[in-house]
C-alpha cells in the first residue's frame, strides 16, 4: 500500500496539469484538426521554417517556460513570488541592447558578450531582491515591488527615450530561426535552460537543500543549510533565467522597447507555477510541473485566437479556465472527489474496508 | 516587567503597528511641511490638500480594504480590476437607463456598484476560504476576469452622459473658511468632492470595525495565527471569507466614488492601483504576514504616495519616469525601516549583522 502511495504522489502532481493539457488537445481535437497540422513554409529572409498552432505555441511559451523554472525555484525557496521578473527583464533587455549598440556592430562577440553582461546585471538585481528576502527577512512580494515598479523606469534610462532598432542576422537567428534548422531557436533555449537545471539537481544536493529551507528553515539550518545563501542561490537563477527570457524577447522582435517587454509575464509566471502543482507557500518543487503550466497557459491563449476571440476579451476566458483548474487542483475538492470514488468502489462493505484503502 | 507603574496613569507602551503608523504620520507632515517651505505656492493653499483628497479618494478606499485583507494574512490584487469593470458597468448602466432623478441615479448606481463589487467578494472568499486555494492565484484570476469583463462590455471610452448623475458630481462641499482670495477679489471656497467625504467615513467605520467589532478582532486573531484563533473558538473560514467580502465590496464602492470623480468608463481605469494600494498599506506600517495593521496609517500612506507625485509634478519633473522611481524609492525607504524597527524592537525582525551585538529590549 505504501508503494501505491509513493506512486501516486510522484504523479499526483503532475496529475492536474496532464488532464487538463489533454483536456485542451482533446478540445481543439473536436473543434477543428486542422489546429494540429505542421508545415513547412519560407519566411521572409528564405529559410525553411516549421509552421502550424502547435509550433506556435511551444516557440512563444519560451520566455515564459523559461521563467516559470526560474519562478519555481524562489518560490520553493522563500515560499513568495517574485513579481518583478517583468521589469527586471526590460532593464536586462536594455543592457543587452546597450551593448550591442555601445559596440555599434552586431556580430557573434558583441552578441555574447553583451549576453554574458546582461546575465550579470540581472543576477545583481536580483540579488537586491534576494538580500531583502534572505538577510531582511522581508515577504518576497513586498521586497520584489520596489523593482517591480521602477524596474521599468531603470530600463528607460539605461537606453534613453528611444526604442532602438537591432536589426541583424544573428540576431533575428537567436529570436527565430537558424537559416537550415527549421525549428524556432527559442526552443532550443528552453531546452537548453531545463537541461542545465535538470544536470544541477541531479548532480547536486541542491533540490533538497532548496526544498528543506522552504519547508522548515529553522530545521535547515539546524542541519547545517544556510537558509541565507540558498535563498540567494534561488534568486540568481532565476536572474539568470530572466535574462535568458530577455534576449530572446528582444531578439525575436528585432527591438527594445522597455514598455513591452515581457510585460505581465510575472503573473504568468506565477500561474504557470500553480497551475504546475506546487505549493506557493514554498517546500517540494517540480520544475517539470511548471514548464508544463507555461505551455497549458500558452495553448490557452493560441486556442483562444484560433477560435476568432477578440484579444481583448482574452482575459475573460483565461480567467475562468484558471479558475477551474485551480478548484480542480485545490486539496478540499480533491478530498471530496476521492471520498466519493472510494464510496463508489466499495459501495458493499463495510465502513473499515474505506479506511483500509485511506 | 520590572517598571515602576504609576497607578494614577500607567502608560501603555506603543505596539508595533503604532509605531510604524506613528513614523509615516510624521514623515508625511515633514514631507508636506518641506513642500509648503520649499515650493510654496499651491501648497500653501487649503485646496491643495482637498485636491490630492480629491484626486486619490478611490485609492484610500481600496487600500482600506487591502488592509482588512493584509491584517487578516491573504492578499488581494484583484481590486483595480473591480473598479474598472465597476466604472464601466455604472458608466453604460447610466447612459443606457431612463432614470433622470438625481437621488434615483445615485442609489441605483451605488447599488450596481456595490452588487459587483459583492458578487466577486463572495467569489473570491469562497474558493479562497472554504475551497483552501492561495490567494493569490485566485485574486489573480479575479483581475483577469474583470479586465476582461470590462472590455467585453466596451473596448472604447463610455462618457457619463446622464444629466441626473451630473448633477450629483456637480455637488462639492464648499467651505469658505479655508478657502482663498484670487487675484480679482474672489473668495474661491476651498471644495471638496462627495467622493472625498465617503473615502474619509470609509477610512473612519473601518478604523473603529477593526478595533473594536468583534468581527475585526477576529481578523487580527486569524492573521496573527490561524492555528490559535482556530483553537480559540473563532471561525476562521467564515472570518477570513469576511475579509474578501469586505474588500471586495469597498472595491465596488471605490469604483463608485472613481466614475463620480471622472465620469467615464476605460478599460485601463485604474491600472496597477492595487499595487499602489499594497505600497500604502506597507508604508502605513501594515505587514503582508499578517496581524499587524492600522487604517489610519494606511491613509496617510496613500497621502505620502500622492504627496510625492504631487512634488514631483510641481517641480517640473512631470515625468511617470521620476514619479515611478521615487516611489520604489519611497517604498525601499519604508520597508527597510519596518525591518529596522521591528529588529530594535526585538519582535523576530531581521538579524541585522551590523547590530548583532546589541541585546534586543524589553518592551
Amino acid at each position: 500500500m505504501s508503494q501505491r502511495k509513493k506512486r501516486s504522489r510522484g504523479l499526483g502532481q503532475l496529475l492536474i496539469p496532464l488532464v487538463a493539457m489533454g483536456l485542451l488537445l482533446i478540445f481543439n481535437l473536436f473543434r477543428d484538426p486542422g489546429f494540429f497540422s505542421i508545415g513547412i513554409a519560407t519566411n521572409n529572409s528564405g529559410n525553411a521554417v516549421l509552421t502550424g498552432n502547435l509550433i506556435s505555441i511551444i516557440d512563444s511559451a519560451s520566455e515564459l517556460a523559461v521563467i516559470s523554472m526560474g519562478m519555481t525555484l524562489v518560490t520553493a525557496a522563500c515560499g513568495g513570488q517574485d513579481i518583478s521578473v517583468g521589469a527586471v527583464g526590460a532593464i536586462s533587455g536594455a543592457v543587452f541592447a546597450k551593448v550591442l549598440l555601445g559596440f555599434g556592430s552586431i556580430t557573434g562577440a558583441t552578441v555574447v558578450l553583451g549576453f554574458i553582461l546582461s546575465v550579470l546585471a540581472t543576477i545583481l538585481f536580483k540579488l537586491f531582491n534576494g538580500t531583502l528576502v534572505a538577510v531582511f527577512r522581508i515577504q518576497p512580494m513586498i521586497a520584489t515591488l520596489i523593482l517591480y515598479s521602477c524596474g521599468r523606469s531603470i530600463a528607460y534610462w539605461i537606453n534613453g527615450d528611444a526604442t532602438p532598432q537591432l536589426n541583424s542576422p544573428i540576431l533575428s537567428a537567436m529570436g527565430m530561426t537558424i537559416p537550415g534548422i527549421p525549428i524556432p531557436t527559442p526552443i532550443f533555449a528552453v531546452i537548453i535552460v531545463g537541461a542545465l537545471m535538470a544536470l544541477i539537481f541531479r548532480l547536486t544536493t541542491t533540490r533538497l537543500y532548496i526544498q528543506s529551507v522552504g519547508i522548515n528553515q529553522g530545521a535547515a539550518r539546524l542541519n547545517g543549510i544556510n537558509p541565507v545563501a540558498m535563498k540567494l542561490l534561488s534568486f540568481a537563477l532565476l536572474g539568470v533565467c530572466v535574462a535568458v527570457a530577455a534576449v530572446i524577447g528582444v531578439s525575436r522582435l528585432g527591438q527594445l522597447n522597455h514598455k513591452t517587454l515581457l510585460v505581465d509575464i510575472e503573473m504568468d509566471a506565477i500561474l504557470a507555477v500553480a497551475i504546475g502543482g506546487n505549493n506557493l507557500g514554498g517546500g517540494r518543487f517540480r520544475l517539470s510541473g511548471s514548464i508544463l503550466g507555461a505551455y497549458i497557459i500558452q495553448m490557452l491563449t493560441t486556442t483562444l485566437y484560433a477560435m476568432s476571440v477578440a484579444p481583448v476579451n482574452v482575459k475573460t476566458y483565461k480567467a475562468i479556465v484558471i479558475i477551474i483548474i485551480v478548484v480542480a487542483g485545490s486539496p478540499v475538492v480533491k478530498a471530496k472527489l476521492t471520498a466519493l470514488l472510494n464510496r463508489l468502489c466499495y459501495a458493499g462493505l463495510p465502513s473499515s474496508a474505506h479506511k483500509g484503502v485511506n | 516587567m520590572t517598571r515602576p507603574v504609576n497607578p494614577v496613569r500607567r502608560r501603555e507602551p506603543l505596539t508595533d503597528a503604532q509605531l510604524l503608523m506613528t513614523i509615516s504620520i510624521c514623515i508625511f507632515v515633514v514631507m508636506y511641511a518641506l513642500a509648503m517651505l520649499l515650493l510654496g505656492g499651491g501648497f500653501l493653499k487649503t485646496q491643495q490638500l482637498f485636491d490630492i483628497l480629491n484626486d486619490n479618494a478611490y485609492l484610500i478606499i481600496i487600500a482600506c480594504g487591502l488592509t482588512i485583507v493584509m491584517i487578516g494574512g491573504g492578499i488581494n490584487i484583484s481590486v483595480g480590476g473591480v473598479i474598472s469593470l465597476t466604472v464601466m458597468a455604472c458608466a453604460l448602466f447610466l447612459n443606457g437607463c431612463g432614470i433622470q432623478s438625481p437621488a434615483l441615479t445615485f442609489i441605483a448606481t451605488l447599488l450596481l456598484a456595490l452588487g459587483i463589487g459583492l458578487a466577486f467578494g463572495l467569489l473570491q472568499g469562497f474558493l479562497i476560504s472554504y475551497l483552501d486555494i492561495q490567494p493569490f492565484i485566485v485574486t489573480l484570476a479575479g483581475m483577469f476576469l474583470a479586465r476582461g469583463l470590462t472590455t467585453m462590455l466596451s473596448v472604447n471610452p463610455v462618457k457619463v452622459s446622464n444629466s441626473g448623475f451630473q448633477a450629483i458630481i456637480k455637488t462639492k462641499i464648499e467651505i469658505p473658511w479655508l478657502g482663498y482670495v484670487a487675484k480679482n477679489g474672489n473668495l474661491i471656497p476651498a471644495r471638496l468632492e462627495t467622493g472625498a467625504v465617503i473615502a474619509l467615513c470609509v477610512v473612519a467605520l473601518v478604523y473603529l470595525m477593526l478595533r473594536y467589532a468583534r468581527a475585526g478582532r477576529h481578523i487580527y486573531a486569524l492573521g496573527g495565527n490561524s492555528q490559535s484563533a482556530l483553537m480559540l473558538g473563532i471561525n476562521v473560514r467564515r472570518t477570513k471569507m469576511l475579509s474578501y467580502v469586505l474588500s471586495g465590496l469597498l472595491s465596488g464602492l471605490a469604483g463608485f466614488v472613481f466614475l463620480m470623480h471622472k465620469p467615464a468608463g476605460n478599460a485601463s481605469v485604474a491600472m496597477r492601483s492595487e499595487m499602489d494600494a499594497i505600497a500604502a498599506s506597507i508604508i502605513g506600517g501594515t505587514l503582508l504576514t499578517g496581524g499587524v495593521g492600522n487604517v489610519i496609517g494606511t491613509f496617510f500612506g496613500v497621502m505620502i504616495l500622492a504627496t510625492i507625485q504631487k512634488i514631483i509634478g510641481l517641480s517640473g519633473l512631470n515625468d511617470s519616469w521620476w514619479q515611478d522611481m521615487a516611489n520604489g524609492a519611497m517604498l525601499g525607504f519604508f520597508i527597510l525601516l519596518q525591518s529596522v524597527v521591528l529588529f530594535v524592537r526585538g519582535k523576530g525582525g531581521p538579524k541585522l549583522p551590523w547590530l548583532k551585538k546589541e541585546k534586543p529590549r524589553q518592551s
